[in-house]
């Protein structure tokens, strides 16, 4: 059930293959401790896949808003990829979907960064 | 074991990441139990699990000298959950709005508007010391669409 984070690039843009639960305690300070990694190797754009996230709670939002300032802060952005439902429902409630840019095609979201950089 | 029975259990637990994922699963089980559907038992076990993040992290603070306790009450029309801490106490008044512009990219303190968002009524109770959350989710609605 704990959280899983597979990092690969394309085109110059790091992907995050996250699964498993993003909570407290279980995926949240993996996905810190990976993202603060990225940072320090220069890896500033970063798509977060979150297709196979099973759950996530407060902590776990709390988290991708934190990752999501952090690479901001530095330059660099963070876009979420392939919400399933569940996340997509959370993140509606607590208004932070207009907040991240949410992509739901890999290729295009790739393509995104390249145009915005 | 029938849905409908009255039915009523509780636990003391430590405050520990283990209790909070204790109570969580015991949720889940009372709304299957309570034939809710998947969506609703979703709802009411992520509500019931940000109670008891509560209680343990922000009640508690992982005290290994203080416990929390969880109930879970099934009644004709309810399910009725209570969750305690013997922390310092929690204001609801006093919680920033987490949907506030200047507080969206908080990294913290979207809890309890979870717990309200999902669950049909939320009541907070001083205890002394400590904090008492009650979460009701109401059967009636989907029992009786007939």
């Amino acid at each position: 059930m704990s959280m899983k984070i597979k990092t690969r690039q394309v085109d110059g843009i790091t992907i995050m293959d996250c699964s498993g639960r993003i909570t407290l305690g279980e995926g949240s300070v993996q996905l810190r401790d990976a993202v603060r990694d990225l940072l320090g190797k220069g890896s500033k754009q970063i798509l977060l896949n979150l297709g196979d996230v099973t759950y996530i709670d407060s902590s776990g939002i709390g988290e991708l808003v934190s990752a999501f300032t952090t690479v901001r802060n530095q330059g660099g952005d963070l876009k979420l990829l392939n919400l399933t439902k569940k996340v997509h429902d959370l993140l509606q409630i607590t208004k932070l979907y207009t907040v991240f840019d949410v992509k739901d095609d890999e290729a295009s979201a790739v393509a995104s960064f390249a145009r915005a950089s | 074991m029938g849905g409908s029975q009255p039915s009523q259990v509780s636990y003391t637990l430590e405050s520990s990441l283990d209790s909070v994922n204790r109570v969580e699963q015991t949720a889940e089980e009372m709304a299957r139990k309570a034939g809710l559907e998947e969506e609703e038992i979703y709802r009411v076990a992520m509500a019931v699990r940000e109670a008891a993040v509560n209680a343990v992290l922000h009640g508690n603070s992982y005290d290994p000298e203080k416990n929390i306790t969880a109930s879970f009450e099934q009644t004709a029309d309810s399910l009725v959950i209570r969750i305690a801490d013997q922390g310092k106490g929690l204001n609801p008044e006093t919680l920033p709005d987490p949907l506030a512009p200047e507080n969206l990219l908080r990294g913290s303190g979207r809890g309890i508007f979870l717990i309200r968002s999902f669950m049909d009524e939320v009541h907070f109770r001083q205890l002394q010391p400590g904090t008492e959350l009650t979460l009701i989710k109401h059967l009636g609605t989907a029992r009786s669409a007939i």
